[in-house]
């Protein structure tokens, strides 16, 4: 396989978090191609959170290559790490991904602030908020409202739309859906899929819930993708 | 955006940026209203006299001479002979010359006797003379005129009788010589305006059945028999001078120092003035601390609900941090909110140094005779103002390295 169709690997990559008998991670191979959507399964407390953050770069590994469209996140400085993930990643997290105070076009254009290639995708941020929303099925007039006014159905569908904007290459989703309802869940998948797969975005998701399955190309589990240990490495 | 953002937080946290703010303003304007009162106590201090070359009277203190003779503080240990007077009015140097005699009051009130010369002679605020809002000088031997606040105060018109009392706060009154009213002074702001003037000859005068202090008893000399006397005076408590020329003024003190058959002082109000500083500039430099302290005070506030804070706002922090902020942005984010908060709370102040001032100028003003002016901002206060939010950053600098390593640390992970 060659760089041209890996958007995301990870090879023998360990990291075991601070402090004495604290959780680690073993992850001895993992690769994901431009456009594929992947949903990664795991219990609660198997790493999964772990093994994003490693991958957007608020942690890094204490040994192996991560490599996020091309770039070894180790080898590059922290700042250059914040740069990359904010132009490469798209993030939506289980709950309480906005910034309550501001408001939905603020919330959704905030990556764009620190991701200047992706700023020079979207010539109209407005206007792009605005129809990101439309297409997620979020009313018009919600752009000017504070985000934390809106309910948490909502608020997910305007934490996609931020996670859109831009056309990063990857989307990274920790449990996006967990705090929706079953019709609700399947509806956001239906319209984040469309918007991604228009831009051949990598979707990565995990989730405890197998139920979401067979909207994904490639369904993972933690327990085959990665080893956790317990104490210090 | 960033700085929306930085707003639309601040604003999610109105009630303790509200109280932060509050506090920062008011230690503000308690330091500039130190301030005001301070400059303007001094320029007041100094518009008191103007125009006068030297005051002389018998030796002692140049700062007790200077306060006695014009603020009417303390009193004089000891008089100067009018042979003195006589011989300092006599030399060439001297343009003229202004004897001043103090020693009884009326009411609350010190009575000063003087020569009509003091009315023209006397200046204020750089070379104003007094001017008259009613009534005119001193013509018959038991006139007075009064100055602004007397007449104010003890609701005293033209014609009114007053009589005299022996030395301050005594209760012996000269109440067989009442004097009239004979004029109002307009108000100068210089403690001319709590003075009641009459003539030299008129304190000689209440004072002819008096011997040391005390009445002589059962002696009453009738006014008519009075005014046929000399009185002449024994002695005044100082004088003002002025010389012909400037370049004379040194000479004459120094002579006027070394006065053989007296031990006489001359100083020049100026340079007593500045003495007074110096004695004063310790209590200001203390005041100035304390007021710089709540300042400071306030600031140590704000740090610690910056501090408090960041639990609260960890969320916030990381959403950012996940979004690519730099653990710099969330440190310029602290550090710009900490400024926006100390230059609202500066500002605030200003405003209500203004509002105080609007309501206190008239009460400063009857209470202590200083008249603070409402004008637009001194470079001085406004060069304190950006102390005050240069300090507020500086502080915030300590909660702000704390986010920056928290955030660096842990990556600040959303955890839910
Ligand atoms: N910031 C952190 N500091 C220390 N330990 C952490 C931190 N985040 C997670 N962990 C540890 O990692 C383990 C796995 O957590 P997580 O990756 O969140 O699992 P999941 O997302 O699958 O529930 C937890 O048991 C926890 O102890
Ligand atoms: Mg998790």
């Amino acid at each position: 396989m060659n760089d041209q169709d890996t958007i995301l690997s990870l090879s023998d990559v360990r990291y075991s978090w601070p402090g004495r008998a604290s959780f680690g991670l073993h992850v001895p191979q993992l690769t994901l191609t431009p456009g594929e959507t992947v949903l990664l399964l795991g219990e609660s407390g198997s790493g999964k959170s772990t093994l994003l953050s490693l991958i957007y770069g608020t942690i890094v590994a204490q040994s192996g290559a991560v490599t996020v469209a091309g770039t070894d996140i180790a080898a590059v400085s922290p700042s250059q790490r914040d740069r990359h993930r904010a132009e490469k990643i798209g993030l939506i997290f289980q709950q309480f991904n906005l910034l309550p105070f501001a408001s939905v076009r603020d919330n959704i254009t905030l990556p764009l602030q620190f991701a200047p290639d992706r700023r020079r995708r979207v010539p109209a941020p407005g206007a792009e908020a605005r129809r990101l929303c439309n297409a997620l099925g979020l009313p018009p007039q919600v752009l000017d409202t504070r985000a934390g006014a809106l309910s948490v159905g909502q608020q997910q569908r305007v934490a996609a739309a931020r996670a859109l904007i831009g056309t990063p290459p990857i989307i990274i989703a920790d449990e996006p859906t967990s705090s929706l309802d079953a019709a609700t869940q399947t509806a956001f998948l239906d319209v984040l899929f469309q918007q991604s797969q228009a831009h051949n975005t990598t979707v990565l998701m995990v989730s405890h819930d197998a139920r979401l399955s067979p909207q994904f190309d490639r369904v993972l589990h933690m327990a085959d993708v990665a080893q956790s240990v317990r104490g210090a490495p | 955006m960033i700085w929306r953002l930085a707003l639309g937080s601040l604003a999610a946290r109105a009630l303790t940026v509200g109280m932060t703010i509050l506090a920062i303003a008011l230690s503000v304007a308690l330091f500039l209203g130190v301030e005001k009162i301070r400059t303007g106590a001094k320029a007041s201090f100094a518009d008191t006299i103007s125009g006068t070359d030297l005051i002389i009277g018998a030796r002692s203190g140049s700062v007790q001479l200077l306060l006695y003779s014009v603020f009417r503080i303390g009193n004089a240990t000891n008089n100067m002979s009018w042979q003195s007077y006589q011989d300092i009015a006599a030399r060439q140097e001297v343009d003229w010359i202004v004897p001043i005699s103090l020693g009884d009051s009326h009411r609350q009130f010190r009575v000063m006797g003087t020569t009509p010369a003091f009315f023209d002679r006397y200046k204020f605020r750089s070379g104003q003379s007094l001017r008259f809002q009613d009534g005119g000088t001193l013509d018959d031997l038991f006139d007075a005129v009064i100055g602004a606040d007397v007449a104010k105060t003890l609701g005293y018109q033209i014609d009114d009788p007053i009589v005299v009392a022996h030395g301050l706060a005594s209760f012996t009154k000269h109440d067989d010589q009442p004097f009239r009213v004979a004029g109002i002074l307009k108000k100068t702001g210089t403690p001319v305006d709590r003075t009641v003037i009459v003539s030299l000859r008129a304190i000689e005068a209440i004072h002819v059945d008096w011997q040391r202090g005390a009445k002589i008893q059962g002696q009453s000399t009738p006014a008519d028999v009075i005014r046929d006397m000399p009185l002449e005076p024994q002695a005044v408590t100082a004088a003002l001078v002025g010389v012909k020329s400037r370049l004379q003024v040194f000479g004459l003190q120094r002579t006027i120092n070394e006065y053989p058959q007296e031990p006489l002082l001359a100083i020049l109000p100026g340079v007593a003035l500045q003495e007074l500083w110096q004695i004063v500039g310790i209590a200001e430099t203390a005041l100035i601390g304390v007021s710089a302290m709540v300042v400071i005070t306030a600031l140590m506030g704000m740090m610690a609900t910056i501090f408090s804070s960041l639990n609260e706002r960890r969320r916030e922090m990381a959403i950012l941090r996940a979004m690519g902020a730099r653990p710099r942005v969330i440190l310029g984010l602290l550090v710009l909110e900490a400024a926006v908060m100390a230059a609202v709370g500066a500002i605030l102040g200003l405003a209500l140094l203004y509002l105080g001032l609007l309501i206190g100028q008239p009460i400063v003003d009857r209470a202590f005779g200083l008249w603070l002016p409402i004008e637009a901002p001194t470079l001085r206060e406004g060069w304190t103002l950006l102390a005050v939010v240069a300090a507020g950053v500086i502080v915030s600098m300590i909660p702000a390295l704390r986010a920056y390593r928290m955030s660096v640390a842990d990556g600040m992970i959303v955890r839910i």
